[in-house]
């Protein structure tokens, strides 16, 4: 449906388009949403487990999870409130090296990530591993700042930017996909902006 | 507080029925939906614009009718002079316009009266929005839940809501009201000429009976950062602080 009196003013670069989701637009700033205050957390207090369901396979402190390889990514970003930012850099670790240093294979198809203030997020395994993902330490070469999940949030960037789990301090493998925070609240279960799954019920 | 998922809620129709000016650059548009939906204080809406060479912008907006209301929804908008959608609705749309909606949505950010109190409401600016759907479902069911409304707004002239808010303080059922204006020296005897602190939190929580259960607080990012920190500081456990932020 054509909106009468609505032009195209911000339309974005033509050759930006294939870049661009459906019922997305391009974003300059790095607009921050999330469902509760914002939590402080000092690195000595963070630490980072690994779980196949509730029992832990293995658990890191803030200097040891440093110690691991750390890899570059820049990727483009989408956030379900319908913006895009493009080339966005990231340092941290990837899934695929935490494993290793686990010493295990992903034991199940299935994985939560976990977060300080209670936050869940639902991914399938095989999107987090074969470089897919990271848990990032740091953005545009800093430190990350608490609005945006300080000291360490999960990078998954070909998703909705809510599978980006702030503040992470774990992830764990589950026999079945359980829907988490906002996949409870009306969110879709996968969340690909290529396909707009948004919300609950779309396909 | 029940937390289902949404139904499926497809794009429709919407006709704007009226249009009111709240403040000088907050304005509410009241929609008719072509298929009347349900929905709970505190969910928003996604609008859609299309133009004619297929481009489409989308935003959220919080819906502020309460659910008694009727079918009608109330949006009220916040006119940001270099943005796409909001000059949009202030300068071209007019009653008997058609715009795309889709909703409602969201299953954090509500309260029903069933939830019970006492709530603390922490609204800025336009973040006001969500807080005025829980305040008049609280008052379209009657309710006495003990509530208090912490408005931060920066002149008198830009309180949304005004008259109707302070008609619901008068009442004194339960529901208080404190704006704090952040240029300007504050009107009523319990209002603030500054911007919301500690301070401003804890002599509030005094207001209400008993602790709040509930804590909400909406608006930019700014805002909700400082206020929720202002809250936590003033002793309000993080886990009951509920928070919507409208982005930049
Ligand atoms: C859940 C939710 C509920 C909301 N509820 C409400 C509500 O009840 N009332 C309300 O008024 N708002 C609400 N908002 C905010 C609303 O969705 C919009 O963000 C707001 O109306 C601005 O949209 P816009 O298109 O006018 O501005 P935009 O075009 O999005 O611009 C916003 C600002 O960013 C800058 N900007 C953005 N992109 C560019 C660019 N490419 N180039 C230059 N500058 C740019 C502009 O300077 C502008 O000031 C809500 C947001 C959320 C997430």
């Amino acid at each position: 449906m054509v909106t009468r009196g609505f032009f195209s003013g911000r339309k974005p670069p033509t050759d930006a388009d294939e870049r661009i989701p459906p019922g997305q637009y391009l974003e300059q700033g790095f607009p921050v949403l999330s469902a509760g205050p914002t939590p402080h957390v000092r690195t000595e207090d963070w630490s980072f487990t690994l779980k196949h369901g509730p029992r832990p396979i293995k658990k890191w402190n803030w200097t040891e999870f440093n110690a691991l390889p750390l890899t570059k990514m820049t990727r483009d970003i989408h956030c379900v409130t319908a913006w895009t930012k493009f080339d966005t850099a990231w340092q941290g670790v990837l899934v695929d090296d935490i494993l290793a240093d686990a010493g295990i294979e992903p034991p199940t198809a299935f994985t939560l990530a976990l977060s300080f203030d209670g936050y869940t997020t639902n991914v399938p395994t095989q999107d987090l591993t074969a470089g897919k993902a990271m848990v990032a330490l740091l953005y545009e070469g800093k430190p990350i700042t608490p609005d945006h999940g300080a000291p360490a949030r999960l990078l998954v960037p070909h998703l909705y930017f809510w599978k980006s789990a702030k503040w992470l301090n774990g992830l764990q493998f589950t026999e079945r996909d359980e829907p988490g925070f906002w996949e409870l609240r009306g969110y879709h279960i996968y969340g690909d902006p290529w396909r707009e799954q948004r919300y609950t019920g779309d396909s | 507080m029940s937390d289902g998922p949404a139904a499926q809620s497809p794009w429709q129709t919407v006709t704007i029925t009226g249009i009111e000016k709240r403040t000088p650059r907050v304005t509410s548009f009241f929609l008719q939906p072509s298929r009347p939906f349900a929905y709970r204080a505190g969910q928003h809406v996604d609008v859609r614009l299309t133009a004619p060479d297929g481009y489409q912008a989308r935003r959220s907006y919080s819906i502020a009718s309460a659910p008694e209301a009727g079918e009608t929804i109330e949006l009220a908008i916040e006119r940001l002079d270099d943005g796409e959608v909001s000059p949009f609705f202030h300068d071209i749309a007019a009653v008997g316009d058609e715009v795309e909606l889709r909703g409602p949505l969201g299953g954090h950010f509500v309260w029903s009266d069933s939830d019970g109190g006492p709530l603390l409401l922490v609204g800025g600016g336009s973040g006001v929005v969500p807080l005025m759907a829980m305040i008049r479902h609280r008052a379209a069911r009657k309710s006495t839940v003990p509530a208090a409304l912490v408005f931060s707004a920066r002149i008198w002239e830009e309180v949304i809501f005004r008259d109707e808010l302070i008609g619901l303080d008068d009442r004194r059922d339960g529901f208080d009201l404190v704006l704090a204006l952040t240029r300007e020296l504050a009107r009523r005897p319990t209002d603030y000429s500054r911007r919301v602190d500690t301070a401003m939190m804890e002599q509030s929580m005094l207001r209400l009976p008993a602790p709040a259960r509930f804590a909400f607080v909406c608006g930019s990012n700014a805002f909700v950062s400082a206020a929720a920190q202002a809250l936590i500081d003033a002793g309000v456990p993080a886990g009951l602080i509920r928070t919507e932020r409208y982005g930049v």
